[in-house]
């Protein structure tokens, strides 16, 4: 008798390909040979617990090892020790069950529950985890009930507005147009964030299950996934997936025999910031210069090639899914305030346990940074937090008991945007950061209105004065002054927002605009 | 006048024939001979007009509003930096100063003798591994000085 194949997992996940994940099973696979090991390799997606990557896993009786972070000269010593017996051992990279593993154990993953788990481009390793569960219950359900299950869930928009998806859908639905669209926005350019990349790498028929329902719901046959150019591998991933979805009747003329069309298109982005905001993105799609359309008439109602459309990021897409199988009030009764169901928030920079986090709404700052990223990895003090990415508020380590949900962010001044969390230890000059996002203001802005075209530009050369001059009355009068004209007066969020992280570091950080530095808090 | 290097103009005409006729050509037409060819031909965009019905100057619009769209051929080797927030937080800035010495260029230049082309992205979606770079479509993370002169040297080496 032949004895069963080891099952090793090595992720596919660019972020640990950017970590040598490919030479670890380059290696994995040599030494196997070499020693006439009869192992099977699988590439999955990560788990997000970056520092631990590249991240290897065991498959024994009844939980998976982990081990990490693996080099590829740990190979032969990880035979030695583990990937013959399957026992765990006292080997120094072993974690234990991947499961079990505190950073993981203590999430709440409902839309990444199998991100890491399965093999990405297996559909029948789908299907087996709970895949397309949602899309046979959704073929039982008519458009207007699915569209009453998004709402009831009281799903937001987890691209960055946060807007009701339920109403979006309800908008398309009751168009009278025989062609709608859903386009999912997969441009995700904010710098901290990278949970729609992982999505599409680690489980990439979750989303083509939640935009098929999408397109069940509002009555739409096609659709399409803008994706950013900046993530090849996820191009490749979802390339995959969608030829297995149409190979097996999932995606095409007739979706699981329902009699039914429903299919998806990639669309390749290629560089522009602007291009995330969602009229940007129709006219991209359209072959033009991304520039922002003026609103009414809304997507919904008048969208791609003036078709009634949905407009929905990743995440949002994502979450549909477990939505209709389980019941839009199951997701609706986790959450915190407003802010319902989970959302994957994405720890970047200085920290010392970065990656994905996908808990309820409603923990700490504190606890998301020091619990799940344990603190800065450069061990110096935690001085700035950017949530929200580029448009978003620098808060203070003062801050740090901050609930992470819509409403508190936003009444703090600031934004939870698509989930990115950026640390910042107290090496950070916040003059100069304020000056970065006027300088990506100025570099991305499509220039259709004014106060962001220009605004942008002579708000760098305003933040050069300051930086320069270490302040000035005058300057940091007529920095706030320009802030409020493209609060005010711009026509999308890109100008819009750029004054939030600006005028937030002023706020908070006085001291590097050269004024007294703000009082302690009490 | 310098004149525009050569460039395959049978692959351009043939991407065209294969994509004028979807939605959004444009698009889709200048992605690809970005991606088949490294750039996109200044010269190119007049047939591409003529091929789609539209005017040159709305082709020009759009082949010089996307950042990916190069105007010029670039280097053999082509290596992005990412400068955004989150790789700034672990030293990006440091980091860029140390590649445009090492290299002797600045963003968006290459070099005489067409080696190398450094250009700056904002983020790479590895905000998790910063700092963040590309050499010739291989994803780096966790960068250092050190390590990245290491793929530099592999790439001479090659």
């Amino acid at each position: 008798m032949t004895p069963i194949p080891v099952k090793i997992f090595v992720p596919r996940d660019s972020g640990a390909l950017s970590l040598g994940a490919d030479g670890v099973a380059a290696a994995i696979a040599a030494e196997a040979a070499r020693r006439g090991v009869a192992i099977k390799l699988v590439r999955n997606g990560s788990r997000g617990l970056y520092w631990l990557e590249p991240m290897v896993e065991v498959a024994t009786g009844d939980a998976r090892l982990a081990y990490g972070p693996v080099a590829s000269a740990d190979v032969p010593s990880l035979f030695d020790a583990v990937f013959l017996s399957g026992a765990p051992t006292s080997h120094p990279l072993a974690l234990g069950p991947v499961a079990e593993i505190p950073a993981l154990a203590r999430q709440h993953r409902i839309v990444f529950a199998r991100t890491g788990a399965t093999d990405p481009l297996a559909l029948d390793d789908f299907v087996a985890h709970g895949g397309f569960r949602g899309l046979a219950r959704a073929l039982e359900l008519s458009g207007a009930a699915l569209v009453e299950e998004v709402t009831r869930a009281n799903l937001r928009g987890r691209g960055g507005a946060a807007f009701p998806a339920g109403v979006k859908w309800k908008t398309t639905l009751e168009q009278s147009d025989p062609v709608k669209f859903v386009v999912c926005n997969a441009d995700e350019g904010d710098s901290g964030t990278f949970a729609d990349r992982m999505l599409m790498e680690g489980d990439p028929l979750l989303l083509v299950e939640g935009m098929t329902i999408a397109g069940l719901a509002v009555g739409a046959t096609r659709g399409f996934i803008y994706l950013r150019s900046e993530y090849p591998h996820a191009l490749r991933t979802l390339m995959a997936a969608l030829a297995a979805a149409r190979a097996r009747g999932y995606l095409g003329a007739d979706v699981c025999g329902s009699g039914r069309a429903f299919d998806l298109e990639i669309v390749v982005g290629a560089g522009a910031y602007i291009c995330g905001e969602e009229t940007a993105m129709l006219e991209s799609l359209e072959g033009k210069r991304g520039m922002v359309r003026y609103k009414p008439p809304v997507p919904a109602v008048a969208g791609l090639f003036g078709r009634p459309t949905i407009v929905n990021n990743v995440i949002t897409l994502a979450s549909v899914p477990a939505i209709v199988e389980h019941g839009g009030a199951a997701w609706n009764q986790i959450g915190y305030g407003r802010s319902r169901g989970t959302i994957p928030l994405q720890l970047a920079g200085n920290l010392a346990r970065p990656g994905l986090v996908e808990v309820p709404f409603g923990l700490t700052l504190r606890e998301l940074i020091h619990d799940f990223g344990g603190g800065t990895r450069s061990g110096r003090p935690l001085r700035a937090v950017q949530i929200g990415g580029p448009l978003g508020a620098y808060f203070p380590a003062a801050m740090l008991d901050l609930r992470v949900d819509y409403e508190t962010i936003a009444e703090a001044g600031g934004l939870l945007g698509h989930g990115g969390v950026v640390v910042f230890d107290d090496t950070v000059d916040l003059a100069r950061m304020a000056r970065y996002a006027m300088e990506f203001c100025a570099l991305e802005s499509c220039g259709k209105c004014t106060p962001c075209r220009i605004g942008s530009t002579r708000g760098a050369e305003l933040l050069d004065r300051v930086i320069r001059e270490r302040g000035g009355a005058a300057n940091l009068e007529l920095l706030r002054e320009l802030c409020d004209t493209m609060t005010a007066g711009s026509l999308c969020a890109l100008g819009g927002l750029t004054p939030m992280p600006v005028m937030s570091a002023l706020k908070h950080f006085p001291e590097d605009f050269g004024l007294a530095a703000a009082a302690p808090p009490p | 006048m310098e004149s525009s290097p050569s460039w395959d103009h049978e692959a351009v005409a043939a991407i065209v024939e294969s994509l004028r006729r979807t939605p959004g050509a444009l698009m889709r037409i200048l992605r690809r001979v970005q991606d088949q060819l490294g750039w996109v031909p200044p010269p190119a965009l007049p047939e591409i007009a003529h091929a789609l019905n539209l005017s040159r100057a709305e082709v020009h619009g759009v082949a010089s509003f996307y950042h990916d769209f190069r105007p010029t051929p670039p280097g053999r080797n082509v290596i992005r930096l990412c400068r955004a927030e989150a790789c700034q937080a672990l030293g990006a800035e440091a980091l860029a100063d140390h590649v445009r010495a090492r290299l002797g260029l600045a963003f968006g230049a290459t070099s005489s003798d067409r080696a190398f082309t450094l250009e700056p992205v904002y983020c790479l979606g590895n905000c998790a591994c910063s700092p963040a770079g590309v050499i010739n479509g291989q994803l780096l993370g966790r960068l250092t000085p050190a390590s990245f002169d290491d793929a530099l040297a592999r790439l001479v080496r090659r």
